[in-house]
């Protein structure tokens, strides 16, 4: 990232010759850079669009704008317009012949130093269903999912809840403004095998295991059988002395 | 405290112990082969020789397009031995020589000269070859003895020993950048002979010693004005050189020795050219007969042998050692009972004519019944052996647990073939002209055997690759006749195909077609289905992938039979490119919701039938920085519903996407090993709407885990176990590439494998995490029957739940059944009968004694 700023800068002035090193500052992504670097890193505005026609011909129009803050940590923030009088209706009778409602995004970069490449073509589209974003009163949740260099790949649309049940919406007020919450997401990564967890665990437990029993000397280990058995011994000896007499006495009274 | 620690600790072990032991399903020997067979296949032959020219000779050697060299029994042709070779151009062979006890092959375009031993198959030597592209190799002798091989080589000629490979000798060819070389010979002098063409202009013929490669003499040819290929003849102590014009319609002869005389041309359209293999010998009485090996178009191998009465020995099927794709169709009910079930399919025709219906079918399965029991009988009195058990096509009907399946197989040659799945035999054939060699085919089952009196169908999509357009083949899997049914015409490149759970009036679901205008083909395309699909058509979504652009997108039908884009998600190719997208199968059923935790509560799984499991891998190759890139997406909505990336990881990549999991392995770069990977989707402990599942209304992501596991061999092909109810539980079928299948408990596999042993992980039966997956070689469910480049596996469900079929296709075909979690529903083979049914009588009398005892006591004490 921090090889990226000066390399962009050498570039727009000797383009041809650098065209090396800048394939090594963007490795990443493999793509070359055609034009210079206007556009200001604190962020920038792509537009949300959307689409609810009777006839389900899409004809897009600007439902806000997305404030990409790009960086370390992306920030997205977007603002909106309210729906019209004659938006609200369209969308109504789009709801009553279960129609769609469809956003599109223009395909963009979030990461700082890629958004002033060339444009991509073209947009990511999602859809929901019109009935259920007028039952739950405008409010969706828009998600828009990165890759692992920051490109936008797609963008989803819910409306919470989720269900037509074909509850009438009476309050015009309700479908003024949207409630939305967005959400950017990147690729999580993967877990790798836990190797280094495993073999210290496995140590620990052979750790456990083995130490009590080397330290262990012999009494320790069976005194439970020992001395019993020396109590035996010694009792028997004692015994022996007090009652080998009685039994030699028996002996002798037997005879 | 002490001893519970100790016990706490050893509970978990000993119940991994008694759970592995329990799983343990190797076959015992007395089980072998008796639910299993495998049938080996060598190719197209290329090559093909008999070791001695006798009637008595029973071997034959055959090279193949598949790089193998084999040997067949001419009698039976089955094989005697077979080496398998490396794919590719590296292991292609290029010529086979047999003479006496020595097979010689020159590899890979004259990289390897290698010696097989005839009689037991094995390797006598192999020497590496200088660089060069080959052109021919002959046996050189002097009077029948031989001792060297000529191997002619684009710009040179070399001998070596026969009895050991070594270099005799090596000679550069004069002029080789304009004469093409092309023949080597040598007439059983001292002498060797070497063809060669200027094109356009004359041959040439250089004669070196055998001794020390000098050349004698060099000889100018007649000119000639075409491009020819030629080969010699020996015929009668002369030698001719054959000339075959390219377009095969002239033939010269030209005896040898020199000088040249032209003995006359021939012109004789040959156009049909089959390589045949004719082999010559004197019968006892000193006349002379043929055998002839055939290689036909559809790779089918049929040996002839013309005596007084000409007949084909055997014949070889070796299309399947090329099988695309396949599918297991259930066979039809024996004629009584589909009799039987004919009725409740009938309309209903008044109380009388129901009633004696019902006794005429009831009448006939007692005559059948009758017909079992007699046959029973006269069976049991003949000796054993002269049962037989053949199957043929007019015997065929389902068993009483569906385990014996039709198996439709697709060859790349384009031959269709009908197998029983319990013995192997190949039941019926079909061979479809005018298939393009690199042309892709899907088999889809549009109407099952369940629905008499209407036959099954299967449709074959065959679409060419270069032009995307597309042939429908519908036919009935189990007599392989081709249905005459009128078919759609498809003038446009196919983009997608669909089968829809529509079902028209004749039970065949709709087969949707989506050309590269977004317009869909319905099929079959009758009013009924038209009127279904019109009112079904705004629930109904496809997706479409195109890997070049990196695109996914969704449609959606319209009433009129086109098509409206709806979602689009993209994947920038610069980034990553999508290698593999697959969805669930259709046919599987999941049986338990959740799975219960140690805490009695449930953790309800994430069962979405659309989803789809995307796998790209990184553009950027460098071990440190290549990716695989897991994508589940929704293919309704286009959501993404979780997005991973394994690091430092690259392809082949081998995934299964089942119930609520994928299973995927890589290579990881890094570590240098392969690993597995699991995830499952989990709703969490509360269900958002139970009764249904609707891609349009789940707001929530589900939660993901994932664990990965070193897998201590590359793997080929993977496939999960399938039931016919989803209770039995899952195993994964995981092709190694030394030909055998393990089966590897997904129990195994479970993210939810805990570090640290408690209390709840061991009420689960979880298994502690270990980082290494074990490879148990009683896992191993074809034993020792390994298969030769394993290319899939399909698994098919039996009418029991606790079997599962599989069949594995490669150069070899395998069929087994598999018990995930052994026969619970079946009595074992040893389980006595005799003693259960004889407590039993015994407890009866006993009963029945002890009734009368206490009666007649009775009896005496009421007296008393």
């Amino acid at each position: 990232m921090a090889s990226g700023g000066p390399s962009f800068l050498l570039l727009s002035m000797v383009p041809t010759i650098l065209l090396l090193c800048i394939d090594f500052a963007c490795c990443n992504t493999g793509r070359r850079t055609s034009d210079g670097l206007d556009t200001d890193f604190t962020g920038f505005s792509v537009p949300l669009e959307h689409s609810f026609e009777v006839d389900d011909v899409s004809q897009f129009r600007v439902r806000g704008a997305l404030q990409l803050r790009g960086g370390r940590e992306t920030s997205v923030s977007l603002s909106q317009n309210q729906l019209s009088e004659e938006d609200r209706s369209t969308l109504k009778e789009v709801a009553a012949v279960d129609g769609l409602y469809r956003i599109r995004v223009p395909r963009v970069s979030l990461s700082a130093d890629r958004q002033s490449d060339r444009p991509m073509d073209g947009f990511l589209t999602a859809f929901v269903r019109a009935c259920s974003l007028v039952e739950s009163h405008l409010s969706d949740v828009i998600t828009l999912h990165t890759d692992v260099s920051g490109f936008l790949i797609g963008v989803s649309i819910v409306t919470i809840p989720g269900a037509c049940r074909g509850t009438e919406v009476e309050d015009e007020v309700d479908l003024e403004a949207f409630n939305t919450t967005l959400n950017v997401i990147a690729p999580t990564n993967a877990p790798q095998p836990e190797t280094a967890l495993f073999i210290e665990r496995m140590d620990m437990e052979n750790e456990k295991r083995g130490k009590p029993q080397e330290q262990k000397s012999f009494f320790a280990k069976y005194w439970m059988y020992i001395v019993p058995l020396v109590l035996f011994l010694m009792m028997s000896g004692a015994q022996d002395q007090s009652g080998g007499g009685a039994g030699g006495g028996g002996a002798n009274g037997g005879r | 405290m002490k001893p519970s620690a100790k016990m706490a600790k050893l509970v978990p072990l000993l119940a991994v112990f008694f759970y592995l032991v329990c799983v343990s399903e190797a076959v015992f020997e007395d089980q072998v082969g008796k639910f299993d067979w495998r049938r080996q296949y060598v190719g197209k032959v290329l090559f093909a020789s008999f070791d001695s020219p006798s009637q008595s000779s029973k071997k034959l050697f055959v090279a193949t397009d598949k790089n193998i060299f084999a040997s067949l029994n001419s009698r039976t042709g089955d094989l005697f031995w077979r080496h398998v070779d490396k794919m590719g151009p590296e292991g292609a062979v290029d010529t086979l020589l047999v003479n006496a006890q020595d097979a010689l092959m020159v590899i890979g375009d004259g990289r390897l000269l290698r010696s097989w031993d005839t009689n037991v198959g094995g390797l006598n030597w192999e020497v590496v070859l200088d660089t060069g592209s080959f052109q021919a190799a002959c046996f050189v002798g002097i009077q029948d003895t031989v001792k060297h091989v000529a191997v002619l080589k684009k710009t040179a000629i070399s001998l070596h020993y026969l009895s050991n490979g070594h270099q005799k000798w090596v000679e550069n060819l004069p002029d080789s950048d304009t004469v093409k070389y092309q023949a080597v010979y040598s007439g059983g002098g001292e002498e060797v002979f070497v063809l060669g063409m200027v094109p356009h202009s004359h041959l040439t013929i250089t004669v070196y010693s055998l001794e020390d490669g000098e050349i004698i003499r060099q000889v100018t040819g007649p000119q000639l004005s075409n491009d020819y290929i030629f080969t010699f003849i020996t015929f009668a102590l002369l030698a001719i050189i054959l000339l075959v014009s390219c377009s095969f319609s002239t033939f010269i002869f030209f005896s040898f020795p020199l000088p040249f005389s032209e003995d006359g041309s021939t012109i004789a359209p040959l156009r049909d050219f089959q390589p045949l293999y004719v082999h010559a010998f004197l019968k006892k009485d000193d006349s002379v007969g043929y055998r002839v090996l055939v290689q036909t178009e559809d790779h089918a191998l049929t040996f002839i042998q013309l005596l007084a009465r000409s007949r084909v020995v055997w014949t070889r099927e070796e299309a399947l050692a090329d099988v695309v794709t396949m599918e297991m169709v259930d066979l039809p009910l024996t004629g009584t009972q589909a009799e039987l079930e004919g009725e409740f399919g009938k309309k209903a025709d008044g109380l009388l004519p129901m009633v004696m219906k019902r006794l005429s079918s009831q009448v006939i399965l007692l005559q059948a019944w009758m017909a079992h029991l007699w046959k029973l009988f006269y069976e049991a009195r003949k000796p054993r052996s002269q049962i037989k058990n053949e199957v043929t096509i007019e015997t065929l009907s389902r068993d009483e647990f569906n385990l014996q399946k039709m198996m439709v197989m697709v060859t790349a040659s384009g031959k269709l073939f009908g197998i029983d799945s319990k013995s192997g035999t190949i039941l019926w054939k079909h061979y479809l002209e005018n298939v393009q060699p690199n042309a892709a085919f899907k088999l889809i089952v549009q109407r099952t055997t369940a629905h008499f009196p209407h036959p099954p169908q299967c449709t074959l999509l065959i679409k060419d690759k270069d032009t995307g357009l597309a042939t429908l083949h519908v036919f009935n899997p189990i007599f392989g006749r081709k249905s005459q049914i009128s078919l759609p015409a498809l003038p446009r490149p196919i983009l997608q195909s669909l089968l829809l759970p529509v079902i028209d009036q004749d039970y065949a679901k709709c087969l949707l077609l989506v050309d590269d205008q977004y317009k869909v083909t319905a099929f079959p395309s009758t009013k009924n289905v038209m009127q279904q699909l019109q009112e079904m058509a705004s629930s109904i979504f496809f997706y479409l992938v195109d890997s070049e652009q990196g695109t996914l997108s969704g449609f959606r039908l319209r009433k009129d039979l086109s098509s409206e884009l709806i979602w689009e998600v993209v994947l920038p190719t610069e980034v990553q490119k999508i290698v593999a997208v697959k969805g669930k199968r259709p046919s599987e059923h999941v049986h338990s919701q959740g799975r219960v935790m140690g805490d009695r509560s449930v953790l309800y799984k994430y069962l979405n039938p659309n989803l789809l499991a995307v796998v790209t891998e990184s553009t950027d190759t460098h071990p440190e920085r290549a990716f695989v890139g897991m994508f589940l997406v929704d293919g309704v909505t286009g959501r993404i519903i979780h997005e991973a990336v394994q690091r430092k990881a690259r392809g082949p990549i081998h995934f299964v996407h089942s119930e609520n999991w994928v299973v995927y392995e890589y290579w990881n770069t890094k570590s240098r090993r392969n690993e597995f990977s699991v995830l499952e989707l989990f709703e969490g402990t509360e269900l958002y709407n139970s009764t249904v599942f609707s891609s349009l209304d789940r707001p929530h992501l589900p939660q993901v885990l994932q664990q990965s596991y070193i897998f201590p061999s590359p793997i080929t092909t993977m496939e999960a176990t399938l039931t016919e109810k989803g209770i039995t539980s899952r195993h994964l079928l995981v092709g190694l590439p030394s030909g055998a299948i393990l089966s590897l408990p997904k129990m195994f596999l479970d993210p939810r494998r805990p570090e640290v042993v408690n209390e709840h992980s061991r009420e689960e039966n979880l298994i502690p995490y270990a980082p290494e997956m074990p490879i148990r070689t009683e896992w191993f469910i074809n034993y020792n029957q390994t298969i030769s480049r394993l290319k899939g596996i399909y698994t098919a469900p039996s009418g029991l739940e606790s079997t599962c079929l599989v069949v594995a296709y490669g150069l070899d075909i395998y069929q087994t059944r598999v018990y995930p979690s052994k026969q619970f529903d079946v009595l074992k083979d040893d389980y006595d009968y005799v003693l259960i049914s004889s407590v039993l009588f015994a407890l009866f009398f006993a009963t029945m004694i002890s009734k009368r005892l206490a009666e007649v006591k009775l009896l005496n004490r009421a007296w008393r």
